[in-house]
């Protein structure tokens, strides 16, 4: 039987402008082509991105668009080049990847792993694209992740925070900038036992879903290890919008810390809640009563107002980061939309350099060749320090970011405050802990 | 003891918001039979006035701070709305800090006209046809209601928060001799609360007690019977569409210091108020508020810590569970008459 | 023919002649023209036609014969689609044991959900069946995780068992340590054979066919049922339930039959859905998702055989279509035109498109009903009615009317 796997438009595309008039049929057979999934043409290569353009979490999908629309821009010279500039390597030179003006195809994942492989299936099947990018859930990251294997492309990962993604459903052709609940628990406990002491007794909240659980045992595990006690965990569920009858509790649980294990809406809502039950102002065990918020984004800062002043959480990046990667991002993002980045745009921005720099290193398309330029490369420049690309499960390591809403913001985008740039090496963690398998790459067809 | 009060409480609190959207529903859809699934919508748009009114009291103009600098490294430009320019600083942060309670006043015109236009240009043609056209049409309108929401506002949700005045939390324990904050709730919800129990009231009061509500009522057991004597029901009918068209959009104003309104907020209410009309059994205005604060109570009591840790997963299924229980003990609900959509 | 009469035959070899051409039909459009965008013949999107015309004709027979309205029918997909997974992960990857299970497993469930909610009708059956299937759906994303994946979802894993011998689809890991893909005796459901004409280029993909042969078969199941005394007496209980009752005839077992068929139909939809692309998540169970194929049925035509498909064809289509066109494709389309032109087609469609696909998508449903009422398979009756002077005694397709 003969194996042909999905389909190489890219390739025909730029045959058929030459090969165009007879009408015989032409059988493609796999050996007539460099051997992977989509291989492109001499002109032009196809990326997908793949982001939630309707539901909650339209407006992040929306931001993610910009980043990859600035980056390609960018790649293929156009602009002020951005993060190019600041990037360590040098191998991309505005020309596009490997000669190839970088095209891309867009779809909405509706922050539905079903509707999220169907976009990605039909940009590669219908649209050709070497590579997948986007998404703003885990859900979402991993049952996309699984695609892109079996279909031999790479993916790129957007905004995805779970363990999971990078541990348990690991994958050869999976990558991940994005930090990750364990990485958000090692950073932010310190920070917490400096701020609010070593004798503190928490009180989690955690959607009902992997993520959330994640999370919560992250954080858990690193407070207990400097001497918080969990009093209770209470798992809400994920459509919850009114969190009363879990945060009315609280206050006379024994607790004095409240973390909310939530992200997006969820995360809005609860803390809204909190805020409005006079948790901010309470007392309890003699000490002033106070709520943290594991991860956090400048969209969810936006939604809950007010409410996120003085709340410790952490977050993947920042626009007010002063190092030069993060300002040159900044400043080109800003010019061409009038506000900044969100952390979302940020990693999405960076993949796509990743992504374009490890094919120009590789010197190939060829997945197995491109997941192995990314392994263990070791980069800087693009904005959270010296990043490593660890190769045993394919998660970056680099600074993570402890923030604080602020108290009196400046503007509408002013509205977390860096506290602490906690060094990559204190978030750093053994590959194996969280099981799974990365399995071999899969170049496809 | 604190803990049940507590989720009592919690339970009025939840279930008034409940009761106040199937109230809305059931008297488009328990009485005028139409299946409605662009309620939601209404219910959002409401939300949506309110977050239109404080837009509107905070419309400013641009100030050149040159002390100060925006994220690109330009001078900032700060916004001063000008309500500050006409009223001075202090009573013009007082009107915005308000918008939540004044937009009662602005959305009631805006919701009851939304409702007659949406029951004279679409609905009135759809009495006659069959529930699943009504189906398609009003959540193709829903659809449309909430991407037009959506393209000028934007998918994230947006604070609304309530009056200065409102924020923090009644410690209701103290009051009745329990410890310090064992049973604390917050005045908004308070005010929530007492604003249900008014309207609810008020619809009540309406139907029952005056001319209008008389003939509608009887317009809603034999409709033809009523135009039979020579009265025009249909525009009784339509004032009814306006005014559950309010009763939704004020529920929505009141809620959004509570849940920050996003585009999508109605359809998350969709499936609940469905649930909640018919457990209280169609047709049944008094069913309706019934069945939102029987199911609201069971929901807060079924996420306390201590009922989760014996039946996981209690506090995600309990309002299904007990509509399935209700439904099958009480063939038609809890207060339904018979023959209301039954077949 | 096949126990059909010629009409009915002639609309299966219709059907069954749509189901075979797709490739070609569903790609009018030559390779790289700007209109290829509008172009669904990849096998994505193919393969979901025909399953959820699967799920939709199941769907039909419930709601199209009694008129019972269930808003539960997503459990079933869910369910269906679990437990071919399972199959997958557990006995081979071969893809029939999956599809097997998978509409057993939901005719179990559909019997359990149907035997309870069968006890009441109308509004109250709907909200029955929502009921369970929300249950089914929350719990699935969240208590049950160690079942079915939780939110992720469930896919195979290289840890996986597949008991059985390689020949028949088992085996953890393939030679060159990857998950290996559905298949049906070796051949893969991904695997496709391009045929290029010119600048049109067609994928005929195996996973395509057998879930295309799969919906013919459903399909002419659905009409020997429809044209079974078995369909006669369902018509009977929608047109009055009462009077069947009172001539002495339990109508329960019947109805309950006819819902358990139903639940088969969909889990045989979600059995092929795992077996398609394998993955499943718990939204797959969502009131939306049970919301989306009665939106499908009444769109194409409530109780009309072919109506469902339609519908169900046109919503993914807008779905996966729509969805992905953006700013940059507009600005190809219309960059035949002056700039201010372009900039001003754009500024009108753009809200339509992309990010904006469920406004064309509500637009559409509003459109449909309020200029299609029945739906379009009626509607179409009446365009083609309004074109030819023959009088016809019966519509084509002889479908009950849609119903109340």
């Amino acid at each position: 039987m003969s194996k042909l796997n999905l389909t190489r438009r890219g390739a025909l595309k730029a045959g058929a402008a030459a090969g165009a008039g007879l009408a015989l049929p032409t059988y493609l057979s796999a050996a007539g082509h460099a051997g992977f999934t989509n291989a492109p043409g001499d002109s032009s290569v196809t990326l997908g991105f793949n982001v939630p353009q309707t539901g909650p979490y339209a407006d992040e999908g929306a931001d993610e668009l910009r980043a990859f629309e600035l980056a390609v821009e960018h790649l293929n010279g156009g602009g002020d080049g951005g993060m190019l500039n600041t990037f360590s390597s040098k191998a991309l030179d505005g020309t596009g990847i490997l000669g190839r003006k970088v095209e891309y195809v867009t779809g909405d994942t509706q922050t539905k792993p079903d509707a999220a492989r169907a976009s990605a299936r039909s940009m590669i099947e219908k649209d050709g694209a070497i590579m997948i990018s986007g998404g703003s859930s885990s859900g979402v990251a991993v049952a996309v992740q699984a695609l892109c294997q079996e279909a031999g492309v790479i993916f790129m990962a957007g905004l995805t925070h779970s363990n999971d993604t990078t541990g348990k459903d690991k994958k050869a052709n999976g990558f991940r900038h994005f930090f990750n609940s364990y990485m958000s628990g090692a950073a932010l406990a310190p920070i917490l036992a400096n701020n609010y002491g070593t004798d503190r007794k928490a009180y989690h909240l955690t959607a009902d879903y992997n993520w959330g659980y994640t999370t919560e045992e992250a954080v858990r595990t690193s407070t207990e290890a400097m001497g918080w006690e969990t009093v209770a965990a209470v798992k809400t569920p994920l459509a919850q919008t009114d969190f009363s009858s879990y945060i009315a509790p609280v206050l006379n649980s024994g607790a004095d810390v409240l973390v909310l294990n939530h992200y997006g809406g969820n995360m809005v809502n609860s803390l809204t809640n909190a805020v409005q039950f006079g948790l901010r102002a309470a007392e309890a065990n003699g000490k002033n009563f106070e709520i943290v918020v594991p991860l956090y984004s400048r969209l969810m800062a936006k939604g809950a107002g007010e409410n996120v002043a003085g709340i410790f959480g952490s977050t993947n990046w920042h626009w007010s980061l002063p190092d030069e990667g993060s300002q040159t991002f900044t400043r080109s993002f800003g010019t061409k939309y009038g506000f900044p980045p969100s952390q979302a745009a940020h990693t999405c921005y960076v993949q796509t350099l990743l992504y374009a720099d490890a094919v120009s290193r590789a010197g190939s398309f060829n997945p197995c060749a491109v997941a192995e330029a990314l392994e263990g490369f070791e980069f800087d420049g693009l904005g959270n320090g010296p990043t490593l690309y660890r190769a045993e499960d394919h998660q970056c390591f680099k600074d993570v970011l402890v923030v604080k809403g602020k108290e009196n913001p400046d503007n509408e985008f002013d509205l977390l405050e860096i506290v602490e740039v906690t060094p990559a090496a204190q978030v750093t963690y053994d590959a194996s802990i969280f099981g799974g398998d990365l399995g071999s790459c899969n170049p496809g067809a | 003891m604190d803990q049940i009060i507590l989720q009592i409480l919690n339970g009025l609190d939840k279930g008034s918001a409940y009761a106040l959207i199937a109230l809305g529903l059931t008297l488009i859809f328990g009485t005028l039979g139409v299946v409605n699934f662009a309620h939601g919508a209404l219910f959002m748009l409401g939300a949506f006035c309110t977050v239109t009114l404080s837009r509107m009291l905070s419309l400013s103009h641009e100030v050149v701070d040159e002390t100060r600098t925006d994220f690109l490294g330009n001078p900032l430009k700060v916004d001063v709305p000008y309500l500050y320019d006409i009223f001075g600083e202090t009573t013009g942060a007082a009107i915005i800090d308000w918008a939540v309670p004044l937009s009662i006043l602005f959305s009631i015109p805006i919701m009851i006209l939304i409702g007659i236009a949406m029951e004279r240009g679409l609905i009135k043609h759809f009495y006659k046809r069959p529930h699943a056209d009504q189906i398609l049409v009003t959540f193709g309108l829903a659809i449309v209601l909430q991407e037009i929401i959506k393209y000028y506002f934007g998918a994230n949700q947006i604070p609304t928060p309530a009056p200065e005045a409102f924020v923090g939390s009644f410690d209701f324990g103290a009051a009745i001799g329990f410890d310090p904050n064992a049973i604390i709730y917050p005045y908004w919800r308070i005010v929530y609360f007492f604003f249900a129990m008014t309207l609810i009231a008020g619809v009540f009061a309406f139907l029952q007690f005056t001319t209008f509500g008389m003939v509608v009522r009887a317009g809603m057991a034999d409709r033809e019977t009523v135009q039979l004597l020579g009265i025009n029901i249909d525009r009784r009918f339509t004032i009814m569409f306006g005014i559950a068209a309010a009763v939704a959009g004020l529920a929505g104003v009141m809620y959004t210091p509570i849940v920050s309104p996003n585009y999508h907020m109605g359809m998350d209410f969709l499936v609940i108020s469905f649930v909640v009309v018919v457990v209280g059994g169609m047709g049944s205005l008094p069913g309706a508020v019934l069945a939102g604060f029987v199911l609201g109570i069971l929901e807060s009591f079924a996420s306390m810590r201590e009922i989760i840790e014996l039946l996981p997963g209690i506090n995600q299924v309990v309002i299904y569970l007990a509509a399935i229980l209700i439904l099958l003990t009480r063939p038609r609900g809890l207060l339904g008459r018979k023959g209301v959509m039954e077949d | 023919m096949l126990g059909l009469d010629k009409k009915d035959f002639t609309l299966l070899l219709i059907v069954s002649a749509l189901v075979l051409l797709a490739p070609l039909l569903l790609n009018p459009f030559p390779e790289g023209s700007a209109m290829a965008q509008f172009n669904a013949g990849y096998p994505d999107l193919m393969q979901r036609f025909v399953i959820f015309g699967i799920f939709a004709i199941g769907f039909n027979i419930l709601f199209g014969l009694t008129g019972y309205l269930s808003f539960g029918h997503a459990a079933f997909l869910g369910a269906g689609s679990y437990a071919g997974m399972w199959m997958l992960k557990l006995l081979s990857m071969n893809v029939i044991p999956a599809i097997i299970f998978s509409t057993l497993i939901a005719g179990a469930i559909s019997f359990l959900i149907g035997w309870i909610s069968l006890r009441r009708s109308g509004i109250y059956f709907s909200i029955l069946t929502l009921a369970f299937a929300q249950m089914a759906f929350v719990l699935a994303a969240s208590v049950l995780t160690p079942i079915t994946g939780g939110e992720t979802g469930l896919q195979p894993a290289l840890s996986d068992p597949r008991i059985l011998p390689e020949f028949l689809g088992g085996g953890s890991v393939t030679a060159d340590g990857n998950i290996p893909k559905p298949s049906l005796f070796g051949i893969e459901m991904t695997a496709s054979s391009e045929v290029a004409v010119g600048n049109w280029l067609w994928t005929l993909n195996w996973g395509y066919y057998l879930s295309g042969f799969m919906m013919l078969v459903a399909f002419y199941i659905a009409i020997r049922i429809f044209r079974s005394p078995f369909g006669l007496m369902l018509k009977a209980v929608k047109s009055n339930q009462q009077r069947m009752s009172y001539t002495g005839l339990n109508t329960r077992p019947y109805m309950l039959a006819c819902f358990v068929i139903s639940g088969m139909y969909a889990g045989l939809a979600g059995g092929l859905m795992a077996a398609m692309d394998p993955q499943v998540g718990a939204e797959r169970m969502q009131w939306t998702a049970s919301g989306e194929v009665v939106l499908m049925t009444i769109l194409g035509g409530v109780g009309t055989l072919i109506g469902p498909v339609l519908g169900a064809g046109l919503i993914k289509y807008f779905e996966n279509i729509f969805s992905k066109i953006n700013k940059a494709t507009l600005e190809v389309w219309f960059g035949v035109f002056p700039d201010w032109m372009t900039d001003l087609m754009v500024t009108i469609v753009y809200p339509f498109i992309g990010k904006g696909w469920h406004l064309t998508l509500g637009l559409m449903f509003m459109a449909v009903v309020i200029f299609l009422p029945g739906g379009l398979v009626e509607g179409g009756q009446k365009i083609a009615k309004l074109f030819s002077r023959k009088k016809e005694p019966e519509t084509p397709g002889g479908e009950a009317k849609p119903a109340e």
